[in-house]
């Protein structure tokens, strides 16, 4: 690992943008569902507090969207730039999965954001309910076609190769739908929408520390608190069966994430430890015996492999992906035990009376998209040494492009993101800092209306406050 | 009857570029015109003009570039690395551009500086475009299956007119489209930058024009030998043709005509490389046929996008519609 070495700085390079990429889709899949669900409450129960809360989350999905958009476009180039030998093998297989992608999900959203954002007074709630709905469904075939693609590398089915060595699809059904997919769409969707309800919850929990009384912070607070006690522990659920069908297919990587170096049964779960590759041992480890079995066979005494049974050229960063995985796994933990603890004092009649839970959510309110990214850490190192797996490796995906030009442009992209998404990311907290209230704006009068399409958010500070103050004293 | 999938594509894939250029180039011009114009309400007015297009105008490069990694993988895996610097560079410059549109609304302070991203990275998108039209007309160095030339041989004298040549074409459509949109003081500017760029671009088209031909046997035949001149002469006489429509259009003081001219000659330049390149989708080494992936993959995604494609169309004609007519600096449409 060398920085001056191409393909590692190429695989920086990709691991930055997508890193960065992440957090935006996983904001606006969990964000544009919730939207959905507060305009289906405001339509059955006519309370206005749930139109309040619409507007004031809208805006911010606008930014988070649009941010996820201009980040993604950038992927999308990468795999011809830097991974040209990949695009060129795999891309009549994945390419038109991603075709699929920028078809029907961009221009669904695209196409119905413009409505969701501008036009409840125009095409009335019906018709309007309707488009946030399908920018909700596009969000989600977005993911669903992505996922599909990622999950493909990770465990390649329905496929050929043909005479100049290029996967060629033999069964669609089976490409789409291949051996890990089901797991990986499930557990990133669930990821979404509890990374979303802690930003929520966050949020109303930051507001209702100042005044508890409110009635639009309790609504979202109480709401993200019920998902965090209903969905949590589901994604501990669905994060176990992932796991077991990673063990299936990529028992490498389920070695490399537990530190386990030696096979052997009755294998222990390790809390803490340092993985190192070199020596081929966890040094300090912290461990309960027989649990890792336990876990992953289903017996105390099952046979759990270790990374000693394949070359050392073909074992996964363990010393990555021991603790990628544990932060990823903490952190759901945690909110599982946060969605408990609300449940006792929801069931006690305390849930607004206990302002420790309100600096818990705090706290926590940008654990789920840490998550996020050390799962994606732990799936994507773990596919390593390959990036389709076992038939393709990363060394041979890369384009022969010379260090000074991924260099240059990783420091480009590094440059141009920090103060791109910087500021947009500020522009957003600054949105959740000002609370929501009765009647909150539904468009500032004096933005330009959009039709819609990849960035159509008119932002601005909630509640008049400083931003409208500073506007008008403008010339 | 089967249909020849690889060709079809190849027209999708020309036509989503196509369309790309002609929409997102006047809103990319308006970014290049945005430095010489002086005055807030004034860039307001102008920015306003393309506020509400310009992001569907975008997603025609998504599905350009997508298109081509999913049908043609050979050539995207070919022609991005050897187009490397200005593919990042005009995706750092979108980047800049698009958020820019956003975040300039929201302070007032950092206001100047947005406007300073929305023209660089409008001009650098731009630029970087041309570039790479450039060093792809020039013909890309092929080994296998992979580029075989370095980082920087997309850096040559003709790229760089070609690169100045899109600049100076952008800024042509955005000034004409500004003629069109817009009243009173900045459409006044326009007609002064359109009356330069008109110029300039219809004197850039003969430099490259003149100059391709020259740079491969392939594109000397295609243009001059004979009996083939006979179907490619209507080009150079229709370009003709919309250059006087649009000298004469600036003169009369015409609002619409110019834009319209000036759009009908980027089609013209574009009908005139597809005469150029075709077969090839890397001139002059991968032909349309060698670069495709099989034709599961290619009828697999056709099916989809011969519902989609459509309705986008439809969609993107609505939102035309529903904002046509003059804007004015409050984003308002009448």
């Amino acid at each position: 690992m060398e920085l001056t070495d191409p393909l590692t700085l190429a695989r920086l390079q990709f691991a930055f943008t997508v890193s960065f990429h992440i957090v935006f889709p996983a904001i606006s899949i969990g964000l544009a569902s919730y939207l959905a669900v507060l305009e289906g409450l405001w339509l059955l129960t006519g309370r206005a507090v749930f139109m309040d809360l619409f507007n004031y989350w809208k805006k911010i999905f606008a930014i988070a969207f649009g941010m996820g958009v201009v980040s993604g476009i950038v992927m999308s180039y990468q795999f011809g730039t830097n991974w040209s030998v990949f695009s060129d093998k795999a891309g009549p297989v994945i390419g038109p999965l991603m075709g699929y992608e920028v078809l029907s999900a961009f221009f669904l959203e695209a196409g119905f954001l413009g409505v969701m954002l501008f036009g409840l007074k125009r095409v009335g709630p019906r018709l309007h309910f309707m488009a946030t709905l399908m920018v909700a469904l596009g969000t989600f075939m977005s993911a669903f076609w992505i996922l599909s693609v990622n999950s493909w590398m990770q465990t390649p089915a329905g496929y050929g190769v043909n005479d100049v060595g290029q996967f060629v699809p033999l069964d669609w059904w089976a490409v789409i739908f291949n051996p890990s997919f089901p797991f990986r769409l499930v557990h990133m969707l669930l990821a979404a929408y509890l990374t979303t309800a802690f930003i929520v919850g966050g949020t109303g929990a930051l507001h209702l520390l100042r005044d508890a009384t409110q009635p639009a912070s309790r609504i979202m607070f109480s709401m993200a608190m019920w998902m965090a006690a209903l969905v949590a522990p589901l994604q501990i659920v669905a994060g176990d069966l992932h796991g077991l069908n990673t063990l299936e297919h990529q028992p490498a990587k389920i070695a490399a994430m537990e530190g386990h170096f030696d096979t052997r049964a009755g294998a222990p779960l390790l809390l803490f430890g340092l993985p190192n590759m070199q020596e081929e041992r966890t040094n300090y480890a912290v461990e309960i015996p027989k649990l890792g079995s336990l876990i992953l066979t289903r017996d105390w005494n099952g046979t759990v492999r270790g990374l000693k049974e394949w070359p050392p050229a073909e074992r996964p960063n363990a010393a990555l992906l021991f603790w990628s995985f544990r932060v990823m796994v903490g952190i759901g933990v945690t909110m599982a035990l946060v969605g408990l603890w609300s449940l006792a004092l929801r069931a006690r009649g305390r849930l607004f009376a206990t302002p420790l839970l309100f600096k818990a959510l705090v706290l926590l309110s940008p654990s789920g998209l840490i998550a996020v990214v050390a799962g994606w850490i732990t799936t994507e190192a773990g596919r390593q040494p390959y990036t389709v797996y076992g038939l393709l490796t990363t060394v041979d995906s890369a384009s022969s492009v010379q260090a000074a030009a991924v260099g240059a442009s990783l420091l480009a992209f590094a440059v141009v993101y920090f103060l791109v998404f910087g500021a947009g990311v500020f522009y957003m907290l600054r949105l959740m800092r000002a609370p929501p209230h009765a009647s909150e704006g539904d468009l500032p009068p004096d933005e330009p209306v959009r039709a819609g399409g990849l960035l159509p958010a008119p932002i601005l500070v909630p509640g008049g406050g400083r931003g409208r103050t500073q506007r008008n004293s403008g010339p | 009857m089967s249909l020849d999938l690889p060709l079809v594509w190849a027209g999708l894939i020309a036509f989503a570029v196509l369309a790309y250029v002609l929409l997102d180039g006047f809103d990319l011009g308006v970014g290049i015109l945005f430095p010489f114009v002086q005055g807030e309400t004034n860039r307001d007015e102008m920015m306003n003009s393309v506020a509400p297009v310009w992001d569907g105008n975008e997603t025609w490069l998504v599905l350009g570039g997508g298109g081509l990694f999913a049908v043609f993988p050979l050539a995207y895996a070919i022609i991005m690395p050897a187009l490397y610097a200005p593919i990042i560079a005009m995706l750092l410059g979108l980047v800049l551009r698009g958020v820019a549109f956003e975040f300039r609304w929201k302070t007032r302070r950092g206001k100047f500086l947005w406007d300073w991203a929305f023209a660089a990275g409008s001009t650098i998108a731009a630029f970087a475009q041309g570039i790479a039209l450039g060093a792809l007309v020039q013909g890309i160095p092929v080994s296998g299956r992979a580029y075989a030339g370095g980082w920087w041989d997309w850096l040559t004298p003709f790229s760089l007119i070609t690169g100045i040549a899109v600049v100076v074409g952008y800024a042509l459509l955005g000034s004409t489209w500004l003629i069109f949109k817009t009243e009173g003081r900045v459409r006044d500017a326009a007609f002064a930058f359109a009356r330069i760029t008109a110029i300039a671009t219809l004197g850039l088209i003969v430099v490259v024009s003149v100059w391709t031909p020259f740079l491969s046997d392939i594109f000397m035949r295609r243009w001059f030998a004979w009996p083939q001149i006979l179907f490619v002469a209507p080009v150079p006489a229709l370009v003709a043709l919309a250059a006087f429509m649009l000298i004469s259009g600036l003169i009369q003081r015409n609002e619409r005509r110019p834009f319209l001219a000036a759009l009908a000659l980027f089609v013209l330049c574009f009908v005139g490389l597809l005469i150029s390149f075709f077969p090839y989708l890397v001139p002059t080494s991968v032909t349309i046929w060698e670069a495709a992936a099989p034709d599961s993959s290619l009828q697999f995604l056709l099916t989809g996008a011969a519902v989609l494609i459509p309705l986008i169309l439809v969609y993107t004609a609505y939102s035309y519609w529903v904002f046509r007519g003059k804007v004015n600096s409050a984003g308002g449409y009448h």
